[in-house]
């Protein structure tokens, strides 16, 4: 498996308008000024011998064997330090090169284990490569001397060694920790020959700084950095470019495989969202693909009370359509309906749409979208004319000012936080406005110039404060307000950012960021170069969520940051396909590509396209959907990878609606805590046993393609088509792509979107159409989509969620890097030993007065819900705020958030929950009997022979 | 009064001159006497350290090598006026080893109060940085060009050549960096000059920044010279305050600050990369070339980096004009050179002479033959990464293409004296186990190639297959050379090679057993 060797042109690409001439082993070749002599060579199709150079890493020259004899020049430079003059004469192959070269590696191996055979980097190892191609033919030195033979392999991280004594100390590992992952956690510890690579003070790797993100492994040359999975399986024997099923940034990834098992997931060179860079989810924790815990045959109940009994999937199927058919026609057309999954293929998405709409003939399908970026859709596209973000992730190596509210990349994001690190690195400022002190306000090489500390629930006041900066002091981009935005309404929001109740030295009373920050920031924001929001949750999930949005396109508009790369208002998306989701028709209101459900044209083109009229009023949300259940009109459901009753707030109110209806169906992987309330169960298919499309944040739309055979039998895609067959709508589909076709001619973003294009240009940012053949990296260039960009004044409203004498502290809610959100996929990996449990984040003060120590068990309340859990003391939240995850389903941090959500998209306000903490010994009753419900809802009973 | 000079200068202080000074102060105390003490740099005469010197209308008449114990006696022979003493030396100007010598860059050195601003003025400072601040940068640059200076460090790089690439770089900020990790056995001349006219090394950076358009400089002194970087760190604070350094240079409006830092403890951050590495916070390590560090260098920006040595003979450069200084020399080696004379040698000392002195005048006639009476066997030039000389060569000029054309280098100038008693063969191990200490570990050459020499000597010394050992080595030494990132590995083969070439006998262990060592 050398793919990555193969393609490697030892120095990353240099830009440059100028062109330079060289004649290499004479060859003529022509490349940008500062290219590499090693570059240039192996785009002149010449190969000249390295270890330490990597296409990934800055040069480094180390290792000594790329030395090259230049016409005119002394002595033997390195081919990867040196760049290209113009009419240079460089010869790779001379006797004077290869004696050196062959010295070289004679010192290599006099310190290396001559141990190939049983190597676990057998056929995958760049210096066996180099021995070879020098003609290494004897060790002069023997192996008496001085070596690094006896040094202790470190096992300490769950999915990869590190040992020592196959290391050629080349720096990569370091190197790729620091240009590519920004972590900094590995050095060179002593010098000379005693050089080694050390993690941290000669630490283990586990207890390091090490985030495992897996781009040490992937740069070693040799088994010194090894996953352990090739140690434990041996090399792969083919591979399957596809794209990762974990967060919004869609990291492209090669499995490889042995037959039908994954040996190895690498980040894939070419990946236009990751450029061969990934996290420790995507990278490692792929186990719980292959998890005992996967239920792979179809199962259904009378009621949650009997065990699970399993059943063919034509039994199922039956089942599923006849219940269906029976509440219908008991209840109602509006009976029953569907969700769709962020988690799944965008044909996947669509299918289980075109079902609801179709087949059951009911717009009452939605999507997980709701509860996260549902207000992000609403706000750009009421600004902007579009429901996504504006650039594409590669943007932000042109922003100056890059301003991150309410996410946490490096937890959530980590790939683009890699890129976004290295841009701060390079000179750009950040400015990071979170109640918490997320690792990006200062980490290693990392500071930001601001934090605006404001308290959860503020984010409108601040934004409008910053605004009111703007405004105030002039700093707006006239010209490209004029241009591009509506002048009427403009005038509107500019008198309304004026009033002095948006003025920060009013605001900072509310969020509790001083006065001067925010001036400041907003100065440097509007003033200095190129300025890029990035945001998360932390906008989006609030009862002010839609208001929020909108407010920062406002910010964006005035100041003139958008429409080219290095700016933008940008979303950090979720789910792997949630951008995908919401474009695939999978909100009640909306068919695909966010044409209204009433707009007449559109319904004709889809009732024309599938043969069904469709009803023109928008269906029920998710949040409808559980108050119709609880008010006995709305009886089954179709929930296809997503577990509601983890993940959606008020938990009791959740199951309420859950217990209520008659037929609940769930599609996933493994019994969750959905799957519980459940009469039918449908086993899902992972991302790697299935062809089909995910979009991300960036609205690239890249392949995923089938690795291995369904565990199940069928892919997701196939078992709602069966069930729209079995309720009598045919669906009639041979492959995923025949899918992607009708999404293609039925949505205009995406009429150029094909599998033949996908696998021409490996992936294709929407919209792609007659207009923009190729993608649209960059959105709203030059004009708007919607025409002129629109203010909309943002008033501050608090939300109805307070403190007070009972509940006087504000719970926030966020991610943590090793787990996944309802963790049903990490929770099955490894990752666990990195956080086995949520925690309650709680300041010191806060401690102190409740009576808190660090590790105790703590209760928390809100006045919905408690629920138990561990505290962690720590200055990361400010006095007042305390913060939790919500990765396991024993936490039940939802138990506690509460039913106000966003004004206009019904996004849960997850991010503030008045509560209060105090010190206990027990499990709350909810987690009793949740613990108890979860042991007798999953039996499943043995077969009967 | 009278005024006596007691250096406070290391190599003086380490042979006791502080408990000296205790003691000539408190016998002036006790007889009453009017005695006014300086603490001056040193003379560089080491082998009359302390030299206790005392002002007289013949002139400095000097008293050495004193020891506390013989302070009462000098009073008790009115050493005061200058009298006779059996430790007296005369007037120290006429001792023929400072006689001879041609002092331009250490002119003030063991003469002047080292902190003394106005004994700084009053000998000739500031004349050439006042000369500079009336000159537009690109005439300062073609006087340093004109003068022929090449970098004192070793590397022998013409100084204003890289001060016009740093003139040329365009950056809003630009830096000056003084190389005082002078690491190098046998060599002290940075060190004197910073605690023996630290002025001097100001001026010359002050110069510097204005040449360059730097307006900022820091001075990286090795962590072994902690009296060095204190008086230097003094000196910068005498400076500041006299308007020498800040942001009205000499009222003239310009700015320049300065700083100094104290080094890391390794040999290898006194090679300009790992240097500014080490500056800027991180491992001492290798950096590759290009970029020159005179486009980007410390912290990417345009960098002027030069040893003490080559920013302290600038200013006499702009005081007296380039033609002054390149009539000194021979050949391309222009100026004067301080070498420093170390080892088994009868008197060992700072010699600033135009280049051109032959290595037996160094040795025999400045140096007297070695301290332990026996034969001198051979010099080591340039430090541990320099070669060997046998006398069959002490006729070649100390120069740096002369050098250069017998493979050696002149470095920065220590010239280190063996007697008859030295194996070179040991000699050889040592050179690469000096290297396999002091690499930082980045290049393959130099990290496993140094150790594997040390194999390969040890089992020529074992006398195990010497011949193929001998020819490994050689092969080593070809890798090391070509193949290294910097010098550090890609000049151990230099003594290696020259001891095997010119001492062959000392690697035949039947021949020549090492028992005596």
């Amino acid at each position: 498996m050398s793919r990555v060797l193969a393609n490697d042109r030892g120095t990353p690409p240099r830009l440059s308008e100028q062109q330079v001439s060289v004649l290499i082993d004479g060859h003529g070749i022509t490349v940008p000024a500062g290219t590499s002599i090693m570059r240039a060579a192996v785009v002149a199709g010449i190969k000249i011998p390295k270890l330490c150079a990597t296409e990934t890493l800055e040069p480094f020259g180390s290792c000594r064997l790329c030395l090259v004899e230049i016409d005119g020049r002394k002595g033997t430079p390195a081919s990867c330090t040196t760049p290209v003059e113009p009419g240079m004469t460089v010869h790779t192959q001379t006797e004077r090169l290869s004696r050196l070269r062959r010295g070289v590696m004679e010192l290599y191996i006099s310190d290396h284990p001559l141990d190939c055979l049983t190597c676990s980097a057998n056929g995958d190892c760049e210096l066996q490569d180099m021995a070879g191609v020098v003609g290494l033919r004897e060790v002069r030195y023997g192996y008496e001397g001085a070596n690094h033979f006896g040094a202790k392999k470190d096992e300490s991280n769950p999915y990869f060694t590190f040992d020592p004594t196959k290391c050629i100390v080349c720096s990569r590992c370091v190197r790729a920790c620091e240009e590519v992952q920004g972590t900094f956690a590995l050095t060179i510890g002593e010098r000379g020959f005693g050089s080694h690579v050390s993690p941290g003070m000669d630490e283990h790797f586990f207890d390091s700084e090490c985030v495992s993100c897996g781009a040490c492994v992937q740069v070693c040359p040799t088994a010194t950095l090894m996953e352990k999975s090739v140690i434990a399986n041996g090399q792969a024997q083919r591979s399957v470019v596809t794209t990762c099923g974990y967060c919004g940034v869609g990291c492209s990834f090669e499995a490889e495989l042995q037959g039908d098992r994954v040996v190895r997931m690498t980040p894939y060179m070419d990946g236009k969202a990751n450029h061969g860079h990934s996290c420790v989810k995507g990278r490692f924790a792929w186990g719980y693909a292959t998890h005992k815990d996967r239920i792979t045959k179809p199962m259904i109940r009378a009621t949650i009370e009997e065990p699970w009994r399993e059943v063919s999937w034509e039994e199922a199927i039956g089942h599923t359509a006849a219940e269906f058919r029976r509440i219908q026609q008991k209840y109602g057309r509006g009976a029953v309906g569907g969700i769709t999954s962020s988690r799944c293929t965008n044909e996947e998405t669509f299918l289980v749409q075109k079902l609801i709409r179709a087949a059951f003939g009911n717009n009452n399908v939605d999507t997980c979208a709701r509860v996260c970026h549902s207000p992000t859709g609403y706000g750009l596209k009421t600004a902007f004319g579009t429901s996504a973000g504006t650039q594409d992730f590669d943007s932000v190596l042109d922003a100056d000012v890059i301003v991150v509210i309410g996410a946490n990349p490096t937890e959530g994001h980590p790939v683009f936080a890699s890129r976004l690190k290295r841009r701060v690195r390079e000179g750009a400022k950040l400015i990071v406005a979170d109640p918490r002190r997320i690792d990006l306000v200062r980490m290693p090489h990392i500071e930001a110039a601001h934090h605006l500390a404001l308290l959860p629930g503020t984010n409108v006041a601040l934004i409008n404060a910053l605004a009111h900066v703007v405004v105030a002091e002039d700093l707006i981009a006239r010209d490209f307000v004029a241009e591009r935005c509506e002048a009427d309404d403009f005038a509107t929001w500019c008198a309304f950012v004026s009033r002095p109740e948006n003025a920060p030295e009013h605001v900072a009373g509310i969020t509790g960021v001083p006065a001067a920050e925010i001036r400041a920031a907003a100065r440097l924001y509007a003033t200095g170069g190129n300025a890029a929001i990035y945001y998360g949750l932390g906008v989006t999930e609030h009862s002010q969520g839609s208001t929020m949005v909108m407010g920062m396109a406002n910010l964006a508009m005035a100041t003139g940051n958008l429409g080219r790369s290095g700016v933008g208002v940008n979303p950090l998306r979720g789910q792997n396909n949630v951008q995908g989701s919401c474009d695939m028709g999978s909100f009640p209101h909306e068919l695909s590509g966010y044409r209204h459900i009433s707009d007449e044209a559109a319904r004709a083109l889809f009732e024309a396209a599938w043969d069904v009229a469709l009803e023109a009023e928008p269906g029920l949300r998710i949040p409808n959907m559980f108050d119709a259940a609880l008010d006995g009109s709305f009886k089954g459901i179709y929930i296809q990878g997503e577990d509601i009753v983890q993940s959606d707030p008020n938990t009791h109110h959740v199951e309420a609606a859950m217990r209520a209806m008659e037929c609940v169906v769930v599609q996933d992987l493994f019994l969750n805590e959905t799957a519980a309330f459940a009469h039918v169960f449908l086993p899902g298919s992972s991302f790697l046993e299935k062809d089909g499309t995910f979009t991300n944040a960036e609205r690239r739309i890249s392949p995923v393609r089938k690795a291995v055979a369904p565990l199940a039998g069928l892919a997701d895609w196939e078992v709602t088509m069966a069930l729209s067959n079995a309720l009598g709508y045919p669906m009639n589909y041979k492959h995923p792509s025949e899918i992607m076709d009708e999404i293609a001619r039925l949505t205009p973003t995406f009429a150029g979107v094909s599998y033949a294009a996908l696998d021409r240009v490996g992936s294709i940012q929407w919209p792609c159409n007659a207009a923009a053949p190729t993608g649209t990296p960059v959105m709203h260039i030059g004009k708007f989509v919607r025409g002129k960009g629109r203010f909309v004044v943002t008033e501050y409203v608090p939300t109805d969620e307070r403190t007070g004498p009972r509940f006087p502290l504000l719970l926030t809610t966020g991610r943590i890097l090793t787990q996944y959100n309802v963790g049903a996929q990490t929770r099955r990996t490894e990752n666990n030993v990195w956080h086995s449990e949520d925690l309650l984040e709680i300041h010191p003060h806060d401690a102190e007065n409740r009576g808190i120590r660090d590790g105790d068990r703590v209760a928390l309340m809100s006045r919905v819900g408690e629920t138990t859990l561990r505290a962690q003391v720590t200055e990361r939240v400010q006095p007042g705020v305390v913060y939790t995850t919500f990765h396991h389903p024993i936490t039940g941090a939802n138990v506690v958030t509460t039913e106000y959500s966003d004004w206009a998209t019904n996004c849960p306000e997850y991010k503030v929950t008045a509560v209060e903490v105090r010190p206990t010994n027990r499990w709350s009753q909810w987690q009793e009997e949740s613990e108890v419900l979860r042991e007798s809802t999953r039996r499943v009973a043995v077969a009967a022979e | 009064m009278t005024r006596v000079f007691v250096p406070c200068d290391s190599a003086a202080l380490s042979v006791g001159a502080y408990d000296v000074a205790v003691a000539v102060a408190a016998e002036a105390t006790a007889r009453g006497l009017d005695v006014t003490m300086v603490r001056n740099g040193s003379r560089g005469l080491f082998w009359l350290e302390p030299l206790v010197e005392v002002e007289t209308p013949r002139g400095r008449v000097g008293y050495g090598p004193v020891h506390a114990a013989d302070v009462p006696s000098l009073f008790a022979a009115d050493f005061l006026s200058g009298a006779a003493h059996p430790l007296r030396q005369g007037v120290v100007e006429a001792i023929p080893y400072l006689a001879n010598q041609q002092r331009l860059t250490f002119a003030r050195c063991g003469i002047i109060d080292a902190y003394s601003f106005d004994d700084y003025l009053a000998h000739g400072g500031l004349r050439g940085l006042r000369r500079a601040l009336e000159l537009e940068p690109a005439v300062i640059v073609g006087a340093v060009i004109d003068s022929g200076l090449r970098g004192r460090g070793g590397a022998g790089f013409p100084t204003g050549i890289k001060w016009r690439t740093a003139l040329q770089a365009e950056s809003a900020q630009k830096y000056i960096v003084c190389n005082a990790d002078e690491g190098d056995s046998g060599t002290y001349a940075d060190r004197m000059i910073m605690e023996g006219d630290p002025f001097i090394l100001i001026e010359g950076m002050v110069i510097a920044g204005l040449a360059v358009g730097a307006t900022k400089g820091f001075v990286y002194i090795r962590s072994e010279y902690p009296h060095a970087f204190r008086r230097m760190r003094r000196a910068i604070g005498v400076a500041r305050a006299r308007g020498l350094l800040g942001a009205d240079v000499l009222g003239s409006g310009r700015t320049f600050e300065l700083e100094a830092r104290l080094g890391a403890g390794a040999y290898i951050c006194g090679e300009e990369t790992s240097l500014l590495e080490s500056l800027e916070g991180r491992r001492g390590q290798i950096r590759y070339k290009p970029p020159l560090p005179a486009i980007s260098g410390l912290f990417a920006r345009p960098t002027v980096i030069n040893n003490v040595i080559s920013l302290a003979s600038v200013p006499i450069i702009l005081d007296r004009g380039a033609a002054f200084y390149r009539e000194f020399g021979s050949g391309r080696s222009r100026g004067t050179m301080p070498i420093q004379l170390a080892g088994n040698v009868k008197r060992g000392g700072i010699i600033e002479r135009a280049f051109g002195l032959t290595l037996g005048e160094i040795v025999e006639e400045f140096g007297g033959g070695t301290q332990s009476g026996r034969p001198v066997r051979c010099v080591q030039v340039g430090g541990p990464l320099g070669a060997y000389w046998p006398r069959h060569l002490f006729d070649v000029p100390f120069d740096y293409e002369a050098f250069a054309e017998r493979g050696g280098m002149i470095g920065h100038a220590g010239v280190v004296v063996f007697d008859d008693t030295v194996n070179l063969a040991r000699q050889a191990r040592f050179a690469f186990a000096f290297c396999a200490l002091e690499s930082c570990g980045k290049c393959t050459p130099c990290r496993i190639g140094a150790q594997r020499g040390v194999e390969a000597i040890d089992r020529v010394i074992r006398g195990d297959r010497p011949a193929a050992q001998i020819a490994l080595v050689r092969d080593l030494c070809e890798v090391m050379r070509d193949g290294s990132l910097c010098a550090l590995g890609g000049l151990t083969p230099l003594p290696v090679l020259s001891a095997i070439e010119h001492f062959p006998e000392d690697f035949e262990p039947l021949r020549r057993p090492v028992a005596a060592q």
